[in-house]
């Protein structure tokens, strides 16, 4: 059984569901009515908490292990999906997985943070942290797409660019600038969507586009809360209180019109009916791909340059 | 000059605590007499190499140590006036300050205890002025204003700046000088990076020239955006440009890093640097590459 702190005070209530529902299977009882009374009860108990969740609760959803990843969407979603690999200049990585498939018959490029769904493979994605490399594929992908006047759909889910020695000798400063740079001007549309952690700027590396998405308990910030409560508070232990100050849900980045569009996650959160979170991209996404594919090119970036261009408070 | 080590009295300017310099002010000798002729706060002592610098010879060499060519951090104000041609500079937006966009607490009470210390609006001045006779306009930042993080203000200025110069078909230069994106504003700062980078975007479609000069420090979301982006990027000697923290790499490894990791040697030789120029020729450098790509 999934463990999310928040929903402490319904494991019990689950246990008892699950000991009524063997006991009836095994004693050949008629429990129906006292199992379909307790269901609801626990229903109306997680629609509340999910209404009153904090954005340390949405911290640990994005973070669980079992969360759906971008490969388990991809295969959903796309069809005929088949993975390119490297860079061209130095090595493959892990962290990235793109290439090219059919949505509804129209060729697209799909570019994704990869995370593991276990440890074995949390290390060979090197849990979904990519390098120089990762992003100068990604870019690679992106052009090619542009080539080709495909639409490129980016899924975001990643703790952070990754900060090893060998990812800061080969530029992992210069591939993310360049990325963002050449995604501003890249004559297709471009849609991103944030599924589980959007880490700073490794992040936002695959996040100039269109339309930039969260599903509704993924998180985007300019530094994990841990990081944040030991710059700030010079603690990090007080994360939570960090994560609360520092506006990081879907809910207040589009407030603050950041984001374009929220993706409701079924009650408990993606994890709990892949299927139906996948329908419902899809169906997000056949709307954005058909509206987009439409626009003349030049105006398609003149709003995507002002999108980001008026994100900013000052005072004058 | 003889100097009594027990009787110096030490004045720290820098925010950053990285004096590289020492002032050295009220010498008086083991009988409590005072020297003659050496006046107080004359002399300095550079860190690195320990050698005894006259003040005003400090300063003509722009603030580097004339025996170990170690660059001291500047503000951005001197950094103009050694750059830009005395009476061309016209400052943009000098009146802009920032806003709380998370209202983070005691954000707003910080700003304006800095803006009353540095006697700065923010981490960048951005403007336009001549070189040498030609024209350009300049970013320049200063790390003295919370660590020359960006925040709205900075990618704000730093965007429109970048925008004029595409506007007016001008060569663009800018300093950076920062400790990344700044924390009190979230997302906003990091959204910055995104705003700048396609700033840039369009002025190199333009096909005009950006000159960055990285100094020290570039680090985090400025290195990750701006300021390695430009057609040709410049960097004053040992500066440190990195990403990541040391700290962090360091922990994540758990284990010491190569020597002069982050510095801009080290950046040379890997290969994201066009020329390390000693601050004393820089003006020249960058007259001389404007004056090419007319």
């Amino acid at each position: 059984m999934v463990t999310l702190p928040f929903e402490k005070h319904m494991y019990e209530l689950k246990s008892k569901i699950d000991e009524l529902k063997n006991l009836a299977k095994d004693q050949n009882m008629d429990l129906d009515k006292e199992i379909r009374q307790m269901e609801i009860k626990l229903y109306n108990m997680q629609k509340e908490a999910y209404k009153n969740l904090t954005a340390w609760d949405k911290v640990s959803i994005a973070r669980l292990v079992e969360r759906p990843t971008a490969l388990d969407y991809i295969n959903r979603i796309f069809d005929s999906f088949i993975e390119l690999h490297g860079d061209r200049y130095y090595g493959d990585d892990a962290a990235i997985v793109g290439g090219i498939a059919e949505f509804n018959g129209i060729p697209v490029t799909v570019i994704a943070q990869q995370k593991g769904n276990n440890t074995k493979e949390n290390i060979k994605r090197n849990f979904g942290m990519p390098s120089p490399e990762g992003y100068r594929k990604a870019l690679r992908l992106m052009k090619q797409a542009e080539k080709f006047k495909r639409p490129v759909i980016c899924l975001v889910d990643t703790p952070g660019a990754y900060c090893g020695l060998g990812a800061e000798e080969r530029g992992q400063g210069e591939a993310i600038a360049r990325n963002l740079m050449y995604m501003s001007t890249l004559k297709t549309p471009i849609i991103s969507i944030v599924i589980g952690e959007g880490g700073s700027g490794g992040a936002l590396a695959m996040a100039v586009a269109d339309e930039v998405w969260m599903l509704e308990h993924a998180i985007y910030s300019i530094l994990s809360p841990e990081g944040f409560a030991s710059i700030l508070y010079k603690d990090a232990s007080l994360a939570k209180e960090a994560a609360n100050a520092m506006k990081i849900t879907a809910q207040d980045l589009i407030n603050y019109a950041v984001i374009d569009r929220i993706i409701k996650e079924p009650l408990g959160g993606a994890h709990t009916n892949v299927d139906e979170m996948s329908v419902s991209i899809k169906r997000n996404l056949e709307e954005a791909i058909g509206r987009l594919k439409r626009e003349p090119i030049e105006s398609l970036l003149t709003k995507r340059y002002y999108k980001f261009r008026k994100i900013g408070k000052v005072v004058e | 000059m003889f100097i009594e080590r027990g009787s110096y009295m030490f004045e720290f300017k820098r925010i950053f605590k990285k004096s590289k310099y020492i002032e050295v002010k009220n010498l008086e000798n083991e009988y409590g007499e005072k020297k003659p002729n050496i006046p107080s706060g004359m002399w300095v002592k550079c860190e690195t190499c320990g050698k005894i610098l006259y003040k005003k010879d400090l300063e003509s060499s722009i603030m580097t140590c004339d025996n170990c060519r170690t660059h001291f951090r500047i503000g951005c104000r001197e950094r103009i006036n050694y750059t830009i041609d005395k009476g061309t500079f016209k400052e943009y937006d000098e009146f802009m300050i920032s806003d709380n966009p998370i209202d983070f607490e005691g954000y707003t009470e910080k700003l304006q205890k800095l803006r009353d210390k540095t006697l700065l609006n923010e981490a960048v001045i951005t403007g336009e002025g001549k070189i040498n006779g030609q024209d350009t306009l300049i970013a320049v930042m200063d790390s003295n204003f919370m660590m020359g993080s960006m925040g709205s203000v900075v990618g704000e200025k730093i965007t429109r700046v970048i925008e004029r110069a595409t506007e007016s078909k001008k060569p663009i230069i800018i300093f950076t000088a920062s400790g990344g994106a700044r924390m009190q504003e979230g997302i906003f700062s990091l959204m910055q990076m995104a705003k700048t980078s396609a700033a840039i975007a369009r002025h190199n479609e333009g096909g005009y020239l950006y000159i960055t000069v990285l100094t020290d420090p570039t680090t985090g979301g400025v290195t990750a955006s701006f300021a390695t982006l430009g057609d040709i990027i410049l960097a004053e000697p040992n500066a440190l440009i990195g990403f990541a923290g040391k700290r962090v790499i360091e922990q994540t490894l758990k284990q010491k890093l190569p020597e002069g990791f982050q510095r801009a040697e080290f950046l040379l030789e890997k290969g994201f640097i066009d020329k390390i120029v000693d601050r004393k020729v820089m003006k020249e450098t960058l007259a001389q590459i404007l004056k090419v790509h007319l």
